[in-house]
Parts: C-alpha cells; structure tokens; sequence
C-alpha cells in the first residue's frame, strides 16, 4: 500500500491551490453575500479543463483520475463551496452519467459539450415527493411520435438557473414503480422548459438550486440515456459518483475551518498566552485533524476503487457521510474557537458553517449513506 | 592586501549605501590592519571621489572614461573585475541596489570569485570573515565563509552605520580596457519623485488593503511628504492593482529595514514582515484590534486610518 | 526560436522554516514549488514561443525532487527539460551553478536565441545567477526585468532600477531575467499536466557535461543559520483620536527618536 501522490496529482494539487488562492478566494465573500453566481470563474475552469476532470481527452475531457478530481474539488472548495459544488454537479452529475451510459453519438455531443464546459449540465432527480424515496417520480416521460414528452417538476436542482442540459430521470411506466423510471438527456432552451422558483439558502449562495418546471417539454427519442426502464439505475450510479465529489467539497470546507482555527488560535492571546497553549483549544484541534484525515484517506480510497473500476458505493457513502459530518463539526467548533468573531461576518468561518450544512443533506442525507452502508454490509 | 569598497553613483550622485559600504569596510578595515581602498567607475565622476575622501579611505581608484557615461552591467563588472585582479583583495563590498547585486554577481562571475549577498552583519576573524545574510525572506538568517583568496559581498542599504573618517590617501587613476557595451540604454525614467527612494528611506509610510482603494494612498502619500519618507505598499493593495510592484515590501516585494516604518491598514501577514521585520520601529494602524500587525509593531492604534492619518499629518506639520 | 529558461525548485513561500539540529535549514515536509520569479520567465518563454514559434528549453540544476519543478513548467507549456544532477552539485552555490548552466549551454544545448530566468529565487535571495551565466556565456543581459519585446534578433526591454526603470536594447542571444509584474503567469491546464508526463526530461551528470566535481566546487558556505528574534509586541496608544496622535508623535520624537 503507498499513501504518496503521482507525479499527476502533486501537479494538480499545485496547480488547483494556486488557482484556489489567486481566482477563488478573492471572490468568495462576494459570490456568498451577493448569491453571485462566479460565471467568470467557472469559465477560467473550464479553461483550465476543470469541468470535466475524468472524462477521455476523446470526448474534450483531460482523462485524469477521480483522486486528481477529489484533489480538485477539495482545493476548490478550501476557498469557495459554492463553486467547488458548481464544478462538482458537472463533473459528477452531469458528465458522468453520460460517459457510463451514453451512446457514442451523446457522448461525442453532449459529454463533449459539457466537459469542455462550453455547456453546463445539471441532474433533475430531486422533486417535491421523491427525495431519498428516489423511486417515488412523479414527472412522466410519454413517448409521441419520434419524440418523448416530458411534464412534471424538479426542485432544489443545483445548476438549474445556469444549466444548458439536464440528465432528467423521469418515469416511463409508473406501474413499475423504480423499474418504470428512465433517464434523458435534456437540452434546456426548449419551449417545454422554464426555471421556476430559485431558492433563497442557508450557505452555498453562490450556487442556483432551482425548480425545473417541464411542461409538454418535446425532446427526441434518440435522447434517452440508457435503456428504458433502467432510469433508477442511472440515479443510483451518478448519485454513487457524486458522492466523491461532495466528500471532497466537504473536506475543503473542513479544512478551512480547521486552518482558519489554528491560525486565530495561535494569534489569540487571552489569559497572557495563545489559546493554542491551552488544552481544551488543542483536543479540539487535534480530534478535527484527526477526523480530517481519516475522512481524506476514505474519499481517496473511493475514488480509487472507482478509478480501478471496481465497486465504490459503500465506500463513496462511507466518505461521504465522514467527511460531511467532519465539516460540519469543524466549522461548528471553529467558530467556537474564534468565539464571538467568529459569528460575525468579518471571518469566514460562518460561512463554512452555513456551507457544511448541505454537505450532510444533499446527494443523500447522512441517514440515506447510513442505509447504504447498512445496506451493503448486511447483505 | 586589501578591502575594496566599489562605489554606485548615477549622474555623478554617490548612493546612500556607498557611505555605508565604505565606512564598514574601514571598521573591518580596522579590525583585520588591511588597506580600505575605494573604486569608483563612470564619467566624469572626480567629485565622486572627492567625496568618499570623506570616509578614510586609504587610497581612491577612479575609472574614468566615457565608454563608462551610461551604466551597462558588462562595462562595469568588466571594470570591477579587472581591478580585482590587480588589487587581489581579502574583501571587496558595495551596496545590495539594483545595480548593486547585479554588477557584483558579474563580476563575481568574471572572477570566479564566492559572493554573499545582501549581508546585514560582516566579522572579521583570524584572517578569514563571516557574513550574516537573511534566507528566505528573512524567516532565517544564514552565517556563510567564502573559500578563495577574494570575497564578495554586498550589504542591505540602511544596516550599516555610516561614519566619516580622517586620513583619506591619494586618488589614483584606474584605467582597464573597456569592452564594448552589449546593451544600449534607451531611456531612464525616475518614477518615484522627490521622495526618497524606498530601500534607501529613513522613513517608510506603507498602505494596504485597509485603504480601501487607490485613492486611500492619498493619505499615505500626505503622510510621507510630511516626514520626508518613502511610500510603500503591502501585496494586497498591489494585487488589487492600487500601486506599482516597485512599491511593494514584503517576500516578494522590495526588502527594507527604515528606522521608521507605518503600517496603514496593513493586517501584518508573514510574507508582509519578511520584507519590513527588520525596520528598527514599526508603527501599526489598523481597525482590526486583531490585526498581526499589532504583535510586531512598537507603537500601535487601533482605529480608523481615515481619522487617524490626517490628524497626524496636521500634528507633524505644527511640530 | 530556441528559448531556455533556467529555473529552480524552491520551499513554498508559506513554508515555516525549521533550524535542524546541525545548524542547518531543515527541508523535511517542506512543499517545495517553481520558483515564483521563475514562474514569470517560464511564461514569457512560452508566450515568445506562441508569437514567433519555436522550443522552450527548461534547465535546473538540483536533485530527484527538482523534476516536479520541471515537470510543472512543462505543464504549463514548455517542449522539453534538463536537469543537472550530480552528488558533486548537492551543496552546489551560485557560483556552482552557473558553472553548470553554462556548460550545459554553451555545449549541448548551444544555439539558443534567448534566455530567461527568474531575477532571484526567494530562497537564498542571492539574485547572482542570472548574473553570473551572462558573465559566463559573455551574454548581453537585463536583469529585474517587467517589459520583454523580442524583434529583429534585439530585445528591448524596461527594468526596474532604484527609484525608476530604464528601457534597454540589446541583441540576442541575450539573458533576461524576470520580475514580477512581467506578464500573468498562467496555470497548467488538465491536459497540460497530462501531456507533460510524456515530454522529454533529460537528466545530465557532471560527467556528461564533461565536467569535474572540482569544478563545481562551491565558494560559498553555509555555516549555520538561526532564526531571527521575533519581535515583541510594543504598546497599543489608546484614547480620543487627537490624543493618540499626539502620543505617538511625542513617542516618535523622544523616546525612538526617529523623527
């Protein structure tokens, strides 16, 4: 077993930092405060071939592992998670599932669009009574002629006030219930489709998290993702995929905080000494870096078993659902930590609190990864 | 043998750290009983050596010659070069300018000679010398020797006590052969006016991101002028595109060491004091009562610069 | 075009630096990066490159590690890198290394039309390389250097001098050394880092240079090094505004005596 990384990674951990530093940290209070969607930055990333990280160069991706991605997103989201789940969206949930099910033509079009980033996708799973009981779908997909015809809502979608395309899981026979589910690729500037609500968030202002309103929304048949009935499946394995990605903006924000802390606790003299000298400053430190750690350790072992092509689920949940908790605790014990300046506005730290919080809700809570880990080793 | 202290002058005006140079190399002098002699390189430059007469030097070579009327690193050094060669001496210093650095490493180069570079303490001992030298932008402070029979070495303007001393010798003519100058200077633009350039300053009133804008250097500009001093700027306020780089201190700025540095509305990052940390006061304004400015500075006020500085400048001008 | 830039691995500048127990600068869990001034050069060189065609030729004198640097610069855009390794350099000073550069270019990598380097590296902060290789290869050379025009086989270029900056002409092959300010340095891209992995990176020893450990003898030696002393925190002036600035100036004037 080795824990160092590729020449590759050092490179992109290098390079993801730097650009962290200099492109998105300058902007980060204003892409919160503002609910700024960073579209400059986001171009500099597409750019910088950010937005498509693990697709083949073949399909205008930059053919890099899932740990350089998981580097990516943690670099990225050290400074702003808004942007580090901008990025993630697209990369996981978005180009993936077109990569894994996709024809040759779809890919050629669309994952290419995507990850080159000339396109923005999203995915519309999520609606008002199907959130974890993904099952539950009540938007239909009805095939016409050559074309589907798509009606129904999806809410909190992230990149939906941005997005140009949509993987949409719809049903195609509700009888069947999560074997009547199936996916489509959905170019979003059609007459059937408008933005509905935007949501106004606790944290990640910087991303959009919006309803999909699909109303006799014509798309060709040819733009069916995978085969019919095989939707749930689609779900399932992006969902698997973005969890990686989520664990790694997580762990950027966990790192924020703990940094952040360390830095004030040796600069803050109380008592005639920092508080870095005092021990009930140091546990907390000590146990937030070791969680840190042990979140980071599992976020890469997913993505390396996903780089091997070998199952991931259990250990992308398991990432997941650590590296989430972990921000959330560090973020909650850094503001602890920098005590009443660390409730204002004038650190970042109550950002990276209103930040974490997603990380233990989106793409399956911390009880859904619970499940799954329940789930695979009572199998 | 000897110590050669080889002097910068443009348009015929000696720089500051010339006298610091010279009058170090008359205590080391002193110190080893070797002979302090003085080069002086340009055109038309007998004043110059009229005036280093003034810090004791045993003898003053002058290398006059209007092939040298424009400063090229490769005349220079050429000149330099040729007189170390003639003179082989024990230690041969000048300042760590622009022109400084460049012309020694040059030389060095030539002469195949080891140099340490913007030395802040020399000692001279059993015949041999120590050299202090900050690495890594000051986190450290390196103590090097340089084998061979000549050393160079070039010292931060401001450390050195600048002292005059009787007794200078005889000025003497120091012709070489001049190679042809490979660079052509076009123009020479003085940017920073009447104020006194930043590595040279006594003084330094520096801004940053606390400004709030270029137009907050208004008040570091009044601030200086009411002191005499340099104007100096933090990273951030560079970045953010408020200031010139050539104003910048800290890591990757300009390194300076003033007997006076004001820090206005600079929170006092590492990469900041690495470039001012030796400064012999530091006075800190800031409206952040956290601000790490405040752990290094010898005088601090927390508050609003906006308020603070023109009262200040008022309080100096009735002084 | 044929453009080298001489670069070097250097700590990252965030890096806190350890005084290990022989009085020396400890490296050990130090992340090391590009030079940042050599970052400036490696960029200049692959802009020359874009506009007027050509190769850019990356050169360092270090160990193992100082691939990464090379690699980087690579990914960023250049064609191809050397790297001087030998245990003879391991301590290697300016003197030393400008030694083996020029070797190396007035050798096997003769022929170039310009060279770029950083104007010092922040770890030493010597700023003599640059200097000395001009002196070596008898080069034309600009140092501190934030305007690079390249035409009609001259250089004109601004650079920063004390209080001001001059405009300079030269003609090639010249050395040029950067400062910051010189362009926007850009970052590698995905496929930048990708392609890099297979660009050519030669590894030369002394002995391929045809030199002797002798000849890269240093001069310069580091003896010890010690951390300066910190600074204390002196006093805060505190009260109505009027009152704090007649405090400090009184300050100032008598008890620092600086003004």
């Amino acid at each position: 077993m080795e824990f160092v990384y590729t020449e590759e990674e050092r490179m992109m951990l290098q390079m993801a930092r730097s650009f962290a530093e200099k492109e998105v940290k300058p902007l980060a209070k204003d892409t919160d405060k503002e609910h700024k969607y960073p579209a400059e930055t986001v171009k500099k990333m597409a750019e910088l071939g950010l937005m498509g990280v693990s697709v083949p160069v073949d399909y205008e991706g930059s053919g890099m592992s899932n740990i350089c991605y998981s580097i990516a997103i943690e670099e990225i989201s050290r400074h702003c998670a808004a942007t580090g789940v901008i990025m993630s969206v697209n990369n996981s949930l978005a180009c993936d599932p077109v990569k894994i099910f996709g024809t040759e033509a779809q890919k050629q079009k669309y994952l290419a669009d995507m990850a080159s980033g000339r396109k923005l996708g999203c995915l519309g799973l999520t609606e008002p009574n199907a959130g974890s009981d993904a099952a539950n779908l009540s938007t239909t997909a009805v095939l016409d002629g050559d074309d589907w015809v798509i009606n129904g809502r999806k809410i909190f979608i992230t990149n939906g006030n941005e997005a140009d395309y949509c993987i949409l899981i719809a049903a195609t026979d509700k009888s069947k219930g999560h074997r009547g589910l199936s996916a489509f690729i959905v170019e979003l500037d059609n007459p059937g489709f408008s933005v509905g609500t935007l949501e106004d968030k606790l944290g990640i202002r910087g991303s959009s998290t919006a309803e999909l309103v699909f109303e006799d929304c014509r798309i060709p048949k040819d733009n069916l993702l995978g085969e019919v009935g095989k939707g749930f499946k689609v779900a399932l394995t992006t969902l698997d995929g973005g969890r990686i990605g989520i664990a790694s903006q997580a762990l950027g924000i966990a790192r924020a905080a703990i940094e952040d802390a360390t830095a004030y606790a040796k600069e803050r003299v109380q008592f005639g000494k920092p508080i870095a000298k005092l021990q009930a400053i140091q546990w907390m430190l000590a146990d937030l870096s070791t969680q840190y750690e042990a979140a980071r350790l599992l976020t890469h072992r997913a993505a390396y078993l996903k780089d091997q092509g070998q199952s991931f689920g259990k250990e992308a949940a398991m990432a997941k659902l650590m590296a989430a908790e972990t921000a959330m605790k560090a973020a909650t014990q850094g503001i602890q930590i920098l005590g009443g300046y660390g409730y204002t506005t004038d650190y970042p730290l109550e950002r990276y609190f209103r930040d974490a919080k997603i990380t233990e809700i989106y793409e399956g809570t911390s009880e859904v990864m619970r499940l799954v880990i329940a789930t695979n080793i009572l199998q | 043998m000897s110590i050669v202290v080889c002097a910068e002058q443009r348009d015929g005006k000696l720089s500051k750290v010339t006298f610091e140079a010279l009058s170090e190399g008359k205590r080391l002098a002193a110190a080893s009983g070797e002979t302090l002699k003085a080069l002086v390189i340009g055109s038309g430059v007998a004043a110059c050596a009229d005036e280093l007469k003034k810090y004791g030097a045993d003898e003053i070579a002058v290398a006059d010659n209007e092939a040298l009327a424009a400063y090229t690193t490769e005349t220079y050094a050429a000149v330099l070069a040729a007189y170390i060669a003639q003179e082989s001496p024990a230690l041969v210093l000048m300042g760590h300018s622009t022109v400084g650095r460049e012309l020694a490493a040059r030389a060095a180069g030539i002469a195949d000679c080891g140099l340490v570079s913007d030395c802040v303490a020399i000692e001279s001992a059993d015949g041999d010398y120590l050299f202090k030298h900050p690495v890594y932008a000051g986190k450290a402070i390196g103590t090097f020797k340089i084998s061979g029979a000549t050393r160079l070495a070039t010292l931060r303007p401001n450390v050195f006590a600048i002292e005059e001393s009787d007794g200078a010798g005889a000025v003497v003519d120091f012709a070489p052969e001049i190679p042809a100058a490979k660079v052509t200077v076009k123009a020479v633009n003085k940017v920073s006016g009447d104020r006194p350039e930043l590595t040279e300053a006594d003084i330094i009133c520096s801004g940053g991101r606390g400004l709030g804008g270029p137009e907050g250097f208004k008040l570091i500009e009044d601030l200086a002028d009411s002191l005499g001093a340099a104007v100096g700027s933090s990273r951030a306020a560079v970045d953010a595109g408020w200031r010139e780089h050539a104003a910048q201190v800290g890591q990757t700025g300009k390194v300076v060491s003033p007997n006076l540095y004001i820090a206005s509305g600079i929170s006092g990052a590492i990469q900041h004091l690495a470039g001012m940390g030796t400064s012999k006061y530091i006075v800190g304004i800031n409206k952040d009562g956290e601000a790490n400015i405040f752990n290094v500075a010898d005088y601090g006020i927390e508050g609003d610069l906006n308020k603070i500085i023109p009262a200040l400048v008022e309080k100096l001008k009735e002084a | 075009m044929k453009i080298v830039t001489c670069i070097k691995q250097t700590f990252d500048t965030e890096a806190k630096i350890v005084v290990g127990g022989d009085g020396q600068i400890s490296d050990e869990g130090v992340n090391m990066i590009l030079n940042p001034y050599d970052e400036y050069a490696v960029e200049e060189a692959i802009k020359t490159k874009e506009k007027d065609g050509g190769e850019v030729v990356v050169v360092t004198v270090g160990g193992d590690k100082a691939q990464e640097a090379l690699r980087y610069s690579l990914a960023m855009g250049a064609d191809r890198a050397v790297l001087i390794n030998d245990p003879a350099l391991e301590k290697a000073d300016s003197h030393a290394v400008s030694v083996a550069l020029a070797k190396l270019l007035s050798d096997k990598e003769a022929g170039y039309d310009v060279i770029f380097a950083g104007k010092e590296a922040v770890d030493d902060g010597a700023a003599q390389v640059p200097s000395r290789l001009a002196a070596k290869l008898d080069l034309a050379l600009a140092n501190v250097v934030v305007a690079v025009e390249l035409a009609d086989g001259k250089a004109t270029v601004t650079r920063e001098i004390d209080g001001g900056t001059e405009e300079l002409e030269m003609a090639l092959p010249a050395l040029i050394s950067a400062q910051k300010g010189l362009n926007e340095v850009r970052y590698p891209s995905l496929p930048g880092i990708m392609k890099a992995k297979r660009k050519p990176l030669d590894v030369v020893s002394l002995a391929d240079l045809g030199l002797s450990a002798e000849d890269v003898a240093s001069k310069v030696e580091m003896v010890s090094a010690e951390l300066p002393p910190a600074r204390k925190a002196g006093q805060k002036l505190t009260g109505e505004v009027d009152e704090v600035v007649a405090k400090l100036v009184e300050l100032l004037k008598n008890e620092a005596k600086v003004i």
